[in-house]
């Protein structure tokens, strides 16, 4: 079932190039349709699955046995959530670029190759088939920003992809050696990712070939300091693919994190867990006292995404239940808030002033003039604050528990990170909104455009996913936390606490 | 099972939406439905407190319901005493708050909506048992407060609520890494189950033991500490307080001083006390300086405000520094001191009722503040009026036994708090109380300072027409004064009500 959100997306996108050129409405609603089909594809399969601790194998035929490389798709409950994430994601940001006039037809189609890419990657349990959907997300993501973006967007499309291709090779370089490795224990190739993560590799090649995968995926997590891709990017990036950048992309990194790196060198992150965690804390801090000085509105939400981030390494680096609960937690969580923010700054705000620069909101009163927006980012802004009633508290709040025990020094300074957290986000509230700024009277000439319908269903929907999972995670731990007490966790968790 | 506290924080949450629903047209509407929902509020807490148990100190209207089990997280709610005081004087003060601003223009329907549910808030605070659910309202009551001075306040208004809000923020994330790390040592975010193992002593051997450091428990403390203590305020954390007073707009300085400080000595009592009595004492002699400080100090800076407004915000200050000097003193290790326990509860008694009784007449005072301000179209300076008195001779009057009130007449209801205080305080810690008591003699002075230069001596022509209280003013201040002569001559209706609620305290802090 689970697997027809893959199929669904990229037959959106053969559809989408097959439409005639110039008819900008149906391509808007065929990818809306797409994205939503998906979705309830998503939860409908993610409902069903009856047993989410398990990995419950939902297709694998042999591919290429020479390399022992299958076409495996299965989901456990981390990937649902992944998934279910995506499909909110997805339909979301279509209805925060129902405005995009220019090449609609194309910018769409890339939009749901991006989408489709990634739900391959949080299904995928073949390594090989995982990084073919790795990589095949750089390409539209590239194509979206360098396109349609703004703000020096060819240096943010080439900046992100590069970052993109440095990360996965080095992940290659270290998959392939895991693959010689694991071929000379096995007596026969394997990229079964369950396979491989029964063998035990060397303590020896853990030690190098742990970093070199980790740290190839935690770049596109935003992982301090290989973070800078992501602030420029997603500033270059046009409001959908920011929100998607920020959304869903920077959790493939941290997904291969933990379901690649994590679940294959155990022994690894035991090694090098110390200086993960304290990568993570720096990220939170420096991202939060970055974000704090903006003066780009999409810049502050750029590095605010780097600070959250840091909370999923953190969580990762625990290495205990709780730990990596609230780091998937986050993972979703932020997914959420991120995508609303964007939508905020990106739709809502700079699509009607085409400004983003606080010295020049601070004068228009923007929380008059679109009250809609203002309060949406007022919302956002306290979920993004981690303020308990919101997703973002429930996956600190674990993660922190988690860190308590492991890095007790750490966990204070993070909880200064979400101070600082707290100041970025109120001074833009501020300036952004509800500024005591003299208004300067030429913005009130051009009275702007209402806040359309579709941005509307697209913030409550968000709004309302935060929520739900803020008063009732169980809807979600009930998914992840069998994951971790499931054999393809048990080497990674037997030293841990807790 | 019964469902009246949920029902009573629901019913103000409820009436905000349907507020904010109404639009900003709809002014008469808006305002006459925020505070019929305000007075539902206020007749459901006093049901409550009708119906509550008085000679017992357990927990009432009990509601407990497993939530996210794999955390640890329950709803949990129910009130004693204390939290059925608590509730009352939030239901008595919202509604004074509504009223007082019955004469915002700008965006009433959001200006009541924050209102209702800065309320609901605060009913959640005041009943909720469980670390997660508590510190849910905790921070709800937060936001609404944030607003109403961010966007309704005084000219400095901004820097003030983002003053206000980094410094609580502050607080809470202290407050919130320390309960994590006593749920990680204990499995439990249960208030009542962690008091239980603090008093069989077991808290601080399992925090112990989870992290393996000797002053764990202290660190602990600590972040909880400065959670409440910025909220109260407790010297020197106390900096956001006069901003944010002053520039709020006086009805939400009445809820801020009325209600909200509550919050945190409630949290001392609630959470502090009986979790931490260990440490407490480990550094009862610290604590109490800071107290006395809190006591002297911001009288001393009230003395030195010209600013009406500020003048009673570290006046507020000043009395909610006796509620800590008791609560200090009680958990004291009272050896050679006779009826040790009876002191303490005596301490307590007054700490309570202290609660109370600043409540309705700090709020009270910013509301003559605020109908003073509406009189001389904002000016409020220390030095801007003079012989009102001859003028509006109800005003005078009124305002006069709210600030006789304010510095313990007996009579009024001020006195009774604060005599009990130090009655229990001077056995248990006699230096504390006998510094405190310079507080008393500044708060006497800065207040009558206050009425001489505003009401007596020579009449400031500017203000020749000031018209006095109207007969809808009169009945806005009737209720909080007529509850200062009732609460002066018979402090037994809340004490009777607490008192089996106190002794149960002193005697889980008594090991």
């Amino acid at each position: 079932m689970l697997a027809w959100t893959i199929y669904i997306t990229f037959f959106g996108v053969l559809v989408l190039m097959l439409l005639p050129r110039d008819n900008a409405r149906a391509a808007r609603i065929v990818a809306l349709l797409t994205a939503i089909a998906g979705c309830v594809v998503a939860f409908v399969g993610a409902i069903q699955q009856a047993n989410p601790g398990d990995v419950t194998t939902i297709v694998k035929v042999p591919w290429i046995p020479s390399i022992g490389a299958n076409y495996y798709l299965a989901a456990d409950g981390i990937s649902l959530v992944l998934v279910v994430l995506t499909g909110l994601a997805a339909v979301s940001g279509i209805l925060f670029s129902w405005n995009i006039e220019k090449r609609t037809k194309e910018f769409f189609a890339f939009y749901l190759a991006l989408i489709g890419g990634v739900y391959g990657v949080f299904l995928s349990f073949d390594l090989l088939l995982l990084f073919v959907f790795y990589e095949l997300t750089i390409i539209p993501k590239y194509f979206l920003i360098a396109r349609w973006g703004s703000t020096r967007k060819e240096y943010g499309a080439m900046k992100l992809a590069l970052y993109s291709f440095v990360g996965s090779h080095l992940v290659l370089i270290g998959l392939i050696a895991a693959w010689v490795v694991a071929k000379g224990q096995l007596g026969h190739a394997s990229l079964d990712l369950i396979e491989l993560s029964k063998v035990a590799f060397p303590i020896a090649f853990q030690h190098w070939v742990f970093p070199l995968v980790f740290v190839g995926f935690a770049i596109l997590a935003g992982m301090w300091p290989f973070h800078t891709w992501a602030p420029t990017g997603h500033v270059a990036a046009p409001t959908a693919g920011s929100m998607l950048l920020a959304g869903v992309v920077m959790k493939l990194g941290a997904y291969g994190c933990l379901r690649v790196a994590m679940v294959m060198f155990p022994e690894g992150v035991r090694m090098w867990q110390g200086e993960i965690a304290c990568l993570a804390v720096a990220g939170i801090v420096y991202g939060a006292g970055v974000a704090l000085v903006q003066r780009d509105f999409k810049f502050v939400i750029g590095y605010s995404s780097v600070s959250h981030m840091g909370f999923v390494l953190l969580g990762l680096a625990t290495l205990n239940t709780i730990g990596l609960d609230g780091a998937v937690l986050q993972m979703f969580s932020h997914g959420i808030i991120a995508g609303l923010l964007f939508g905020v700054v990106g739709r809502m705000v700079y699509d009607r002033t085409h400004t983003r620069d606080f010295n020049d909101l601070e004068t228009m009163q923007l929380g008059k003039l679109i009250p809609f927006a203002g309060v949406t980012f007022v919302i956002a802004g306290i979920a993004s604050m981690g303020l308990p009633g919101f997703s973002g508290f429930v996956a600190e709040f674990q993660v922190l528990m988690g860190a308590w025990t492991v890095f007790p020094k750490l966990t204070i300074l993070a909880g200064v990170g979400i101070i600082v957290g707290v100041a970025y986000t109120l001074r833009a509230v501020q300036k952004g909104f509800y500024s005591d700024a003299p208004p300067d009277a030429a913005h009130h000439d051009h009275p702007l455009e209402p806040i359309s319908i579709p941005e509307r269903f697209g913030a409550v929907m968000l709004i309302a996913a935060s929520l739900v999972i803020g008063f009732f995670p169980s809807l979600l731990m009930n998914w992840i936390e069998p994951c971790f007490k499931s054999p393809l966790f048990e080497r990674l968790l037997k030293g841990g606490a807790l | 099972m019964n469902h009246w506290l949920t029902i009573l924080t629901l019913v103000p949450f409820i009436g905000g939406i349907v507020v904010a629903g109404l639009g900003a047209e709809r002014k008469h509407l808006v305002r006459g439905l925020a505070l019929a929902t305000s007075l539902v509020g206020l007749g459901g807490a006093i049901c409550l407190w009708l119906h509550f148990n008085a000679k017992s100190g357990d927990l009432q209207f009990v509601e407990k319901f497993d939530w996210v089990p794999t955390l640890g997280i329950q709803y949990f709610l129910g009130v004693d005493g204390l939290g059925a005081l608590m509730v009352l004087l939030t239901a008595i003060v919202t509604p004074l708050a509504i009223l007082a601003s019955w004469n915002v223009e700008d965006r009433p329907h959001v200006f009541h909506a924050l209102v209702l549910w800065l309320q609901a808030g605060l009913f959640g605070t005041f009943t909720a048992l469980n670390f997660f659910h508590w510190f849910l309202f905790w921070e709800l009551g937060l936001i609404p407060a944030f607003f109403l001075i961010k966007l309704w306040g005084g000219p400095k208004r901004g820097p003030a609520a983002t003053q206000f809000f980094i410094y609580t923020m502050v607080g809470s994330v202290a407050l919130l890494l320390s309960f994590l790390a006593i749920r990680l040592a204990t499995g439990s975010f249960d208030f009542i189950e962690l008091a239980g193992m603090a008093k069989s002593g077991v808290l601080t051997t399992k925090l112990q033991a989870a992290f393996g450091w000797k002053n764990i428990g202290l660190i602990i403390f600590f972040g909880a500490f400065l959670g409440f203590a910025v909220k109260v305020p407790v010297i020197p954390f106390h900096t956001w307080l006069s901003a944010a007073y002053s520039e709020a707009p006086s009805s939400v300085t009445m809820l801020l001083t009325g209600v909200m400080s509550k919050m945190g000595v409630y949290g001392f009592l609630r959470i502090l006390l009986p979790i931490f009595p260990d440490q407490i004492r480990q550094v009862l002699t610290p604590l109490l300086w800071l107290a006395v400080a809190t006591i002297v100090l911001s009288a001393c800076a009230a003395f030195a405000q010209r600013d009406l407004k500020r003048i009673i915000a570290y006046s507020s200050i000043n009395h909610l520094g006796y509620c800590l000097l008791a609560l200090f003193a009680a958990t004291a290790v009272a050896t050679g001191v006779n009826n040790s326990d009876l002191q303490k509860a005596a301490a307590l008694d007054g700490a309570l009722l202290q609660m109370f009784n600043h409540g309705l007449t700090a709020s009270a005072l910013f509301l003559f503040v605020a109908l003073l301000e509406r009189r001389s179209g904002g000016l409020r300076g220390l030095d801007d009026f003079g012989g009102l008195r001859k003028i509006i001779p109800v005003f005078t009057g009124l305002m006069g036994i709210a600030i006789f009130s304010s510095l313990g007449l007996p009579g009024l209801n001020g006195f009774v708090g604060e005599f009990l205080i130090f009655k229990g305080v001077f056995p248990l810690a006699p230096w504390a109380a006998a510094i405190s008591t310079i507080g008393l003699l500044v708060t006497a002075i800065f207040l009558l300072t206050l009425i001489q230069r505003v009401f007596c001596g020579p009449l400031n022509e500017r203000w020749a027409k000031m018209p006095d209280l109207t007969t809808s003013e009169r009945f806005l201040v009737l209720p909080s004064i007529a509850l200062m002569f009732v609460l002066g001559i018979w402090p037994q209706f809340i004490l009777g009500a607490v008192d089996a609620t106190v002794v149960k305290l002193v005697q889980q802090l008594n090991f």
